[in-house]
């Protein structure tokens, strides 16, 4: 059994720990309450913009732009939302053995597979992957804004235009709760409404001032607000894993300085024994 | 007279849902008043100010930057890109922006900066005069 004084500087080092764990779990929650609200107030506009492109969908425009047609799909895109920092449990490897599953199976039905991380923890991870990774985008911080992430959704809607890419998904945490956060890969192109069965009769828009600028600009906002939505509610879902991860942290450390706290009393009440029984030894031979 | 209904949201804020009866808005083209049972239509919005026109003769209006608009027959959908109430508009913070621009404007040499500068006074123009025509409102 260790000595009283090691398992003393022990007890020492895990309350220390405790503390550190203790106060990101709280700021991760307060952090928390702010990338929800931010995450709501995105709701709106992703939804609606939805149904505008449903009702776009139904319509019948003479220009028939490439999001919205189906193609035989050669190579899959994949844009990648992960965190930036670590800590946060499992959250960004659960969702990374997933899509690692999806590529090796692309890759059984000859389907070639290119990224677009977003987030620190994803480029790290993909870097010791045998993948194409087209573009990157990280450190985007709690509050991410749309400019910076401009940049890597273009490149990845080039190639869909240029037909380098046939499908395009998005993967990323859906925040179901606080304590749930579930991986999900769901397809951003080509754009597919699921409900089409009301107004199917032939009509179409007045458009101003023509159908192609229009539809051009309103599926590239279409696309940015999806992922932009992707990315807030990733962060919400990083804030509430590493709440979680974090609480399980400290309660663990708190289980551990009970049980030092048990064996520093058990060495102390040994010594004391020992030191007695040594006593009354001495005593005896006197 | 029946009753449309209108949605309007914003990246950060749905502003506005409810009935109008009618809808005046600031089109890429012109402006356009939008009654029930228009048909269908899709535009996208300079700066300027949609105008509700509610039950009775209230009305309502909201400032939006630019966005998109689309009209259903039953509804009409504003995308906008940032919207305020009027009301809440500072007229002081409009004009500064409004002159602004256009110093930015003066100084803009480069082609991407003159385009930028443009489309801010734009902005800051039509901000501008929402206001003053609020304070004629009132």
């Amino acid at each position: 059994m260790a000595n009283e004084k090691e398992i003393r500087t022990k007890i020492g080092s895990v309350k220390n720990t405790q503390k550190i764990t203790k106060a990101m779990e709280m700021v991760a929650a307060s952090k928390m309450r702010r990338t929800q609200e931010t995450m709501k107030k995105a709701l709106p506009y992703a939804d609606k913009i939805r149904a505008v492109i449903g009702h776009i969908y139904k319509a019948n425009p003479d220009y028939k732009h490439p999001f919205l047609e189906k193609r035989d799909v050669k190579t899959a895109g994949y844009i990648v939302v992960s965190s930036d920092r670590g800590l946060c449990g499992g959250l960004n490897v659960n969702m990374f053995r997933g899509l690692i599953a999806e590529l090796k199976e692309n890759k059984n039905n000859q389907v070639e597979s290119k990224l677009c991380l977003v987030g620190a923890k994803a480029v790290q991870f993909f870097r010791s992957v045998d993948v194409d990774v087209v573009a990157a985008a990280s450190h985007l911080g709690e509050e991410p804004q749309v400019e910076d992430l401009v940049g890597s959704i273009k490149t990845m809607l080039d190639e869909y235009i240029e037909g380098k890419i046939d499908q395009l998904f998005i993967v990323h945490n859906d925040f179901v709760n606080t304590m749930t956060q579930k991986p999900e890969i769901k397809t951003l192109l080509p754009i597919d409404p699921e409900d089409r069965e009301e107004m199917q009769e032939h009509w179409d828009y007045i458009y101003e001032p023509d159908s192609k600028e229009l539809l051009d600009y309103i599926l590239m906002r279409y696309i940015e607000s999806q992922v932009y939505r992707a990315v807030v509610e990733n962060v919400a879902c990083e804030m509430a894993a590493k709440m979680v991860a974090m609480k399980s942290a400290t309660d663990n450390a708190g289980k551990l300085i009970d049980q030092l706290e048990l064996d520093y009393n058990k060495a102390r009440q040994a010594a004391i024994t020992q030191e007695i029984s040594e006593i009354v030894g001495g005593a005896a031979a006197v | 007279m029946g009753a449309i209904r209108v949605e309007i949201v914003s990246a950060e804020i749905a502003i506005f849902s409810g009935e109008a009866s009618m809808v005046v808005a600031p089109g890429k083209d012109g402006d356009l008043g939008i009654a029930p049972k228009h048909t269908p239509l899709l535009t996208t919005l300079r700066p300027g100010e949609i105008e509700l026109h509610k039950e009775g003769s209230e009305k309502e209006y909201i400032y939006v930057t630019g966005g998109i608009l689309e009209v259903q027959p039953h509804m009409v959908t504003i995308l906008a890109d940032s919207a305020t109430h009027s009301e809440e508009l500072d007229e002081e913070a409009a004009l500064q922006a409004k002159n602004q621009a256009e110093e930015a404007l003066k100084g803009a040499e480069k082609k991407e900066d003159l385009e930028q500068a443009q489309a801010q006074l734009v902005e800051a123009a039509a901000r501008y005069s929402a206001v003053k025509k609020l304070k004629g409102r009132k």
